[in-house]
């Protein structure tokens, strides 16, 4: 069993008119096999959150901590963070022109495990998860991310999910623009690694529909920077029938 | 247009090369005059000594290049530092001719100072010919050996006779001052490779004029590899002289700190239905590596029916190197099947770099990635195993070169935005 926790979370990004805050105060715990749904209207912060949880360089943490099971998670690299257990899913994945999926795939896996992988289980658990996730074999010899569709881009994320098999998994917003057939295939392989591993998984999403697919045990309501509200599945059919403007208005007010 | 490392705010990803009219071609906005006004001659005498203020030395470190413009000798280089050996495919002929022998020069003239004075000085040229109808079972192998700093000329002769194929390579290694001419003259039908590989030690200074004839239907891929020497300035020049014949023209380079590596192309399309591809990508690392790559395309009025694109790619491994990057394209007939370059010059992507670290790949190794990455595809189409297997290995080795530097060094601060111009055209 082991736990992620963000206590008091400040972060800035850097803009022309100087350093802007965007995280205002983040307080989460995350434990194992848990599935915790992030939810909020545009702009709350809920991407700077995933990026910031794995480290890209654009996002300054200002105070608070983050900390997986007692080791200091901001004090590492983005590829020790990683190799920690940590997996961001994200929402617009970067094209690598000239490096095969299978080449990422199988570097990728021996960076996180320290060792190369075994070749004949490597191959057939890559094929199988191709396969659960109705990829074209084809596909393992195209260069990473580029002239993938999106949903094909989302696919790809969670086959690493998969494959990498991370501690924590940051899923951001990996339903937006998938169509009913792409949301469930992604949906049933996050599942899959929920029922076969021990996964905490923090899902960001502004709309419930991918909600019907993973259920959460817990949903977070964000707003302006920080988390507005919590509670249990309910909270995410409450938003569902009522929206954002509840917390729009309370935070303008 | 000239880019820098120093310039900002344009993206430069490479993948994303996106239409974009805000460039120039030349200095300043003058607008250069045609590529067919060019001055080509046999004759030194019509190519006065460059100061680096004409358009074809713009960019040369002259200075460095001086010895092989013969200043104090009218034009002649009389320096024996150069040994030249082959070893050829059974079929293929190779002989060592006197100047004067009537296939020699048959190719285009030279076009700069340099390609004169090589013109002007070999005693003795290469001749490889591929008989007609032949085709060889394996490469041939011209190897020029740089003994002596002594400013040489040297002349080579690739000859590819109706319907034969094949593939040669002239490989330069050692070190020397070396002006050369490699003519490659392909006739009807025929199918040749030719690659070109500079792969000198420290010190030396090269400057080549390859001039490319390509009779009917007749394919030719050209390939410039350039890795070593402290300055390499190659010039092909394609001219299509039956119709229906096509080019490929590849490049690749990687300059180390110091090193100057100029490729200048002229691709002549003066006849109807001809199609040429020009893909050259190049890396840089270290204080004052500087690159130059310019492509002139001409479509002629004759030339309906013209298919072309050329393309460069320069990837800036670390400050204070410089890529210049220039496509030219003149066209003088509507009448064609397609026309357009792209250019971009990028320093490393930052976000490729984020996206692979986090999924656990540590920074020096998600490095290597993207720069093979960004060689896989243009080695991958040289199609010549023996020179692609040796290629990977020199990248590899320039790459060690570049990260014992990175992780001697704090870690360098990933910057926001990238830096470089993308253009794009057609």
């Amino acid at each position: 069993m082991a736990t992620l926790e963000i206590r008091d979370l400040h972060v800035s990004v850097e803009t022309k008119e100087g350093a802007k805050p965007i995280l205002r105060g983040v307080d989460l715990t995350i434990g194992s096999g848990e599935t915790h749904a992030i939810m909020g209207p545009n702009g709350s912060g809920k991407s700077t959150l995933a990026y910031s949880l794995a480290g890209h360089p654009k996002y300054q943490i200002t105070s608070g901590t983050v900390t997986l099971d007692g080791q200091d998670v901001l004090a590492l690299t983005v590829d020790e963070r990683a190799r920690a257990g940590l997996f961001l899913a994200m929402q617009y994945p970067v094209e690598v022109p000239g490096v095969s999926v299978s080449n990422f795939l199988r570097t990728a896996k021996t960076a996180i495990d320290g060792e190369a992988p075994a070749l004949r289980t490597w191959v057939k658990d890559v094929k199988t998860a191709m396969e659960n996730l109705r990829m074209d074999a084809a596909f393992s010899e195209r260069s990473v991310n580029e002239g993938f569709s999106g949903g094909e881009k989302k696919r790809h994320e969670i086959l690493q999910m998969e494959l990498l098999k991370p501690r924590f998994a940051i899923l951001d917003e990996t339903d937006s623009g998938l169509d009913v057939d792409a949301l469930r295939i992604v949906s049933e392989g996050v599942n899959r690694v929920r029922e076969n591993s021990d996964v905490g998984v923090l899902l960001i999403t502004h709309y419930t529909r991918i909600l019907r697919y993973i259920k959460p045990d817990f949903v977070h309501v964000f707003v302006d920077g920080k988390v507005a509200e919590e509670g249990g599945p309910e909270l995410a059919d409450r938003l569902e029938n009522e929206g954002y403007d509840r917390f729009l208005t309370s935070s303008v007010a | 247009m000239t880019t820098t490392t120093n310039e900002t705010g344009l993206s430069t990803d490479h993948s994303r090369a996106v239409a974009d009219g805000a460039h120039t071609h030349g200095v300043g906005g003058v607008p250069q005059s045609s590529r067919a006004a060019r001055r080509t001659s046999f004759d030194v005498a019509d190519f006065p000594v460059p100061t680096g203020r004409e358009e074809e030395w713009r960019f040369s470190p002259v200075d460095r290049l001086a010895p092989l413009f013969a200043a104090d000798t009218d034009g002649v280089l009389s320096g024996h530092g150069v040994l030249t050996a082959v070893v050829d495919a059974p079929e293929v002929r190779v002989e060592l001719v006197d100047r004067g022998d009537e296939r020699l020069g048959r190719a285009g003239r030279p076009g700069d100072r340099t390609a004169a004075t090589a013109w002007a000085s070999y005693h003795r040229a290469t001749v490889v010919t591929i008989p007609r109808e032949v085709v060889a079972s394996d490469v041939t192998v011209v190897r020029v050996e740089g003994t002596l700093p002594e400013a040489t000329a040297g002349h080579v002769l690739v000859h590819a006779e109706q319907h034969s194929q094949g593939v040669v390579v002239i490989d330069h290694v050692g070190s020397a001052t070396f002006a050369e001419t490699v003519e490659v003259v392909a006739d009807a039908g025929a199918h040749l490779t030719v690659v070109s590989v500079q792969d000198w030690s420290d010190g030396a200074v090269h400057a080549a004029s390859h001039r490319v004839r390509v009779d009917r239907d007749a394919t030719v891929k050209h390939i410039v590899v350039t890795l070593g020497g402290d300055v390499v300035r190659v010039t092909p020049d394609v001219e299509f002289v039956g119709e229906g014949a096509s080019v490929q023209l590849l490049g690749l380079y990687f300059a180390d700190s110091g090193q100057h590596q100029e490729q200048r192309l002229f691709v002549d399309h003066a006849v109807p239905n001809c199609v040429s591809r020009v893909t050259y990508k190049g890396a840089l690392q270290g204080e004052g590596a500087h690159t130059v790559w310019v492509g002139d395309v001409l479509i002629r009025a004759a030339a309906e029916g013209t298919d072309t694109y050329e393309l460069n790619r320069n990837l800036v491994l670390t400050d204070g190197a410089r890529a210049d990057s220039v496509p030219n394209l003149e066209i003088e007939t509507g009448v064609i099947e397609g026309a357009g370059h792209a250019s971009a010059t990028g320093r490393f992507d930052d976000e490729q770099l984020f996206y692979l670290q986090a999924r656990g790949i540590p920074e020096t190794d998600a490095r290597r990635l993207v720069v093979r990455g960004f060689f896989a595809e243009l080695i991958h189409e040289i199609g010549v195993p023996s020179v692609e297997e040796r290629l990977i290995a020199s990248i590899e080795k320039e790459l060690e070169a570049s990260m014992s530097e990175l992780t001697a060094s704090t870690p360098v601060a990933v910057e926001g935005s990238e830096v470089g111009v993308t253009t794009e055209h057609a």
